[in-house]
């Protein structure tokens, strides 16, 4: 025997199961009203006083038959415009960096607007391009997933995660397609042709 | 002012897998490539924080934060608390809690669960706090009903509670279950069974906690939380290569 380690384990996790919305988004699950206020309904603190661009992501997360899930729920966290992340000094007041929202009951399409994320300085002074990180939670999914939004419209050459990717054209399903001003679309898929890449953050 | 340390790795294999095929729903909702493993960066290492202006202070009381005024939720009258910890076994303070689940016959409150329990006019079926400077967190709620579910022809949930928990950082939002100490269904659950070791089932087992029971009044479950530990960064990482 030898000395105990006084540490725990995280708990294990456990699907978040169909009716997810109840409790993270009760207007969605037809119960608006609830809560006075929902927590990540918007980004914005104030949407008008944001600095940067704003833009409006729209998708559809895939399951392995190529079905647009309607149960699919997605927790996203960014900094500012100016990269820097809410919470830490000079960030954007009118901002929380955070958003909750899902794909829609009848068509399966999830639509976040945000502000387009600036870039940062990470490890080794290494400047990531401007990305959106995402939590992808449902019914069938054991834990969370995580991925991350990048832009095509932005210089993505040097991104320290993007060049991880042995498979280049796998660094095609991280990549927002612009479709319009300040419009994209980025589709998550789960499994099969063209499934996303996950993280293990 | 120390760091900002990076996090302690997930352990896959205490976690249940992506692809679990007695899970149904799984199969066809589970990547199959390899997860990329990322080293923690700054977007992994600060996350969303909320505050007690985000909350009402009735958001933890299930048996009255939907019901009208002189009535209250049916069932089992129950307090769920117990402490967020993290890997280190200290507190996680001031984090958000939010919880959901069925009523007293196992039926949710959701446009899409159309099981025959009855809807409890007087039950939401959710309920979110924060925790406080010991990362002690409480609920008040009625133990919720096992309810039928299409995975086998006669498969059954064992009563569970839904847990979501923030943390510090987004690295460490998890979302789990609670279930209660003593359910004869635990063993026939193909969704608690996507935990693989029998240690990870018991750490989502609430005991029955008799001195926080009130007397005459309602009965007590203890559940902690435990989250990912955070590495405190005695030397920095030294860069491959470097």
């Amino acid at each position: 025997m030898v000395q105990k380690l006084e540490t725990l384990i995280e708990s294990a996790s456990q699907t978040a199961g169909p009716y997810v919305h109840i409790g993270l988004m009760p207007t969605y699950a037809g119960n608006a009203g609830y809560y006075d206020e929902e927590i990540g309904t918007t980004p914005f603190l104030d949407e008008s006083k944001a600095k940067g661009e704003i833009v409006e992501i729209v998708g559809s997360v895939f399951d392995g038959t190529g079905w647009a899930m309607r149960d699919a729920l997605i927790e996203s966290w960014q900094c500012d415009a100016g990269g820097v992340f809410p919470g830490d000094k000079g960030a954007d007041p009118a901002f929380t960096g955070h958003c909750r929202f899902a794909a829609d009951a009848e068509s399966g399409e999830f639509t976040l607007r945000t502000v387009k994320p600036g870039s940062y300085k990470g490890r080794g002074g290494v400047e990531s391009a401007p990305h959106i990180s995402l939590w992808v939670v449902a019914r069938g999914i054991n834990i969370g997933l995580n991925t991350r939004i990048y832009f095509e419209d932005e210089d993505n050459a040097n991104d320290p995660l993007l060049n991880r990717i042995e498979q280049r054209p796998r660094v095609n399903t991280l990549i927002a397609k612009k479709t319009g001003d300040g419009k994209y679309r980025f589709d998550i898929r789960l499994q099969g042709e063209g499934e996303t890449v996950f993280l293990d953050i | 002012m120390p760091l900002k340390g990076e996090f302690y790795q997930r352990d896959r294999e205490w976690h249940p897998k992506a692809y679990t095929h007695d899970y149904k729903t799984s199969v066809a909702r589970s990547p199959r490539q390899s997860l990329i493993s990322l080293e923690n960066t700054v977007s992994e290492i600060t996350g969303p924080r909320f505050g007690h202006g985000d909350i009402d202070p009735g958001d933890n009381d299930l048996i009255y934060n939907y019901a009208q005024s002189g009535e209250s939720a049916i069932g089992e009258r129950i307090i769920l608390h117990g402490r967020v910890l993290d890997e280190n076994a200290r507190p996680v303070p001031n984090t958000l809690v939010e919880i959901w689940q069925a009523n007293a016959g196992g039926r949710y409150r959701h446009k899409k669960d159309t099981y025959l329990a009855p809807i409890d006019p007087n039950f939401g079926g959710c309920g979110r706090t924060i925790t406080d400077e010991n990362g002690y967190y409480f609920f008040r709620t009625v133990k919720p009903g096992a309810y039928p579910w299409r995975n086998w022809v006669n498969s059954w949930r064992p009563a569970h509670i839904h847990v979501s928990i923030f943390g510090t950082a987004f690295a460490q939002r998890l979302i789990t279950q609670c279930y209660f100490e003593g359910d004869p269904l635990i063993p026939h659950c193909p969704i608690l069974k996507t935990v693989p070791m029998q240690e990870g089932i018991e750490q989502l087992t609430a005991a029955l906690d008799l001195n926080a029971t009130i007397p005459l009044d309602t009965i007590a479950y203890k559940f902690d939380i435990v989250l990912r530990g955070r590495r405190s960064t005695l030397f920095e990482n030294r860069l491959e290569g470097n």
